[in-house]
């Protein structure tokens, strides 16, 4: 495989990767080098990885160990990843402001989430995969995240609606 | 446009029972649409998740192209032959021509008469040795006369003075 073959192969779903990296790792930092991290190992595994026939699916996968090892390791060693993107609570009039813009809410509330329902919900409400590939990139019945779905989906909109009416009062 | 079934639908939502296509359907309903307050909350999400989804990757991965280390090995496997083979052909065993061997020989038969010459000498010389032996046999005794004559003299002395 050249180089050009493999960077067209990648190209549909590098962004998901990395999204998914993002919603994991919350740092835009950590999740470049996971992304690149995922990609180098595709890259040197290229030959091998395109006899499989889902690339995508794999990727995803593999994205998704990759990050929750580094969570993991992260927290043996009693760090936390640094992370610059993220928006502090109480500052400024000015922040007070765009904190109230809905979308950071949503973003704050989904890094409350347990790991697994974050995972869901990045490929079902923003990748829009469906549940049968879902269920092959996590290994879960399709019950059991039609489940974690639903909670994660209603936990996020309870949270917004008493931080929104909190918000107006 | 509007949604004649989207209680429903938000049910399903909730429940994570909608299709890819239901959520489509939702997801541009409260793109497109204001909501009243009690769905504010969807309309949040939506709006999220879409936001979201523009999110890219931006940097460029180096990718360096794959060294096939087969090649390396295959030099280094190549120069060993070479040098294997130098070793043989520099250190050969030599077939000796006719000349060399004629001459090879001439020096061998003229060493052999040199040789043959020194064991005759060695005979003589063993000769000479055994005469040496008499000879020092015979110095011998005639030291031993010396010390008779010697001592026959000094008696011989001592009774002249008397």
């Amino acid at each position: 495989m050249t180089q050009s073959e493999f960077v067209k192969m990648i190209m549909p779903f590098k962004d998901k990767v990395y999204r998914l990296a993002k919603r994991l790792l919350v740092s835009n930092e950590e999740a470049e080098d996971a992304t690149q991290e995922i990609l180098l190992k595709l890259w040197r595994n290229s030959d091998k990885i395109s006899e499989y026939k889902n690339v995508e699916a794999f990727s995803m996968t593999m994205t998704k160990n990759f990050c929750l090892d580094r969570l993991k390791s992260k927290q043996a060693q009693n760090l936390k990843i640094v992370h610059s993107n993220y928006q502090d609570e109480k500052v400024g009039l000015q922040k007070q402001i765009e904190v109230s813009d809905s979308l950071s809410w949503v973003e704050r509330i989904m890094q409350d989430l347990p790991e697994q329902q974050k995972i869901i919900v990045q490929l079902r409400d923003i990748e829009q995969y469906d549940f049968p590939e879902i269920s092959k990139m996590l290994d879960m019945k399709e019950t059991a995240i039609r489940v974690a779905l639903s909670r994660a989906r209603k936990t996020i909109r309870e949270k917004l609606t008493s931080t929104h009416n909190y918000g107006i009062k | 446009m509007v949604l004649n079934n989207l209680d429903t639908l938000l049910e399903k939502y909730d429940n994570g029972e909608t299709s890819i296509k239901e959520e489509e359907q939702l997801r541009t309903y409260f793109a497109n649409n204001e909501v009243p307050a009690h769905l504010e909350s969807y309309k949040m999400m939506f709006q999220y998740f879409n936001n979201t989804k523009q999110e890219a990757y931006t940097k460029t991965v180096p990718l360096k192209p794959r060294k096939s280390h087969i090649y390396q090995w295959i030099s280094v496997a190549a120069v060993l032959v070479v040098m294997f083979g130098l070793f043989k052909f520099v250190n050969r065993p030599t077939e000796p021509t006719a000349d060399q061997l004629a001459v090879y020989n001439q020096t061998k038969e003229a060493l052999n008469l040199v040789s043959s010459k020194f064991n005759r000498g060695q005979d003589n010389m063993r000769t000479l040795g055994l005469a040496a032996f008499q000879f020092q046999k015979a110095s011998d005794k005639v030291d031993q006369v010396n010390e008779i004559s010697k001592s026959t003299k000094k008696i011989l002395k001592k009774s002249s003075k008397k």
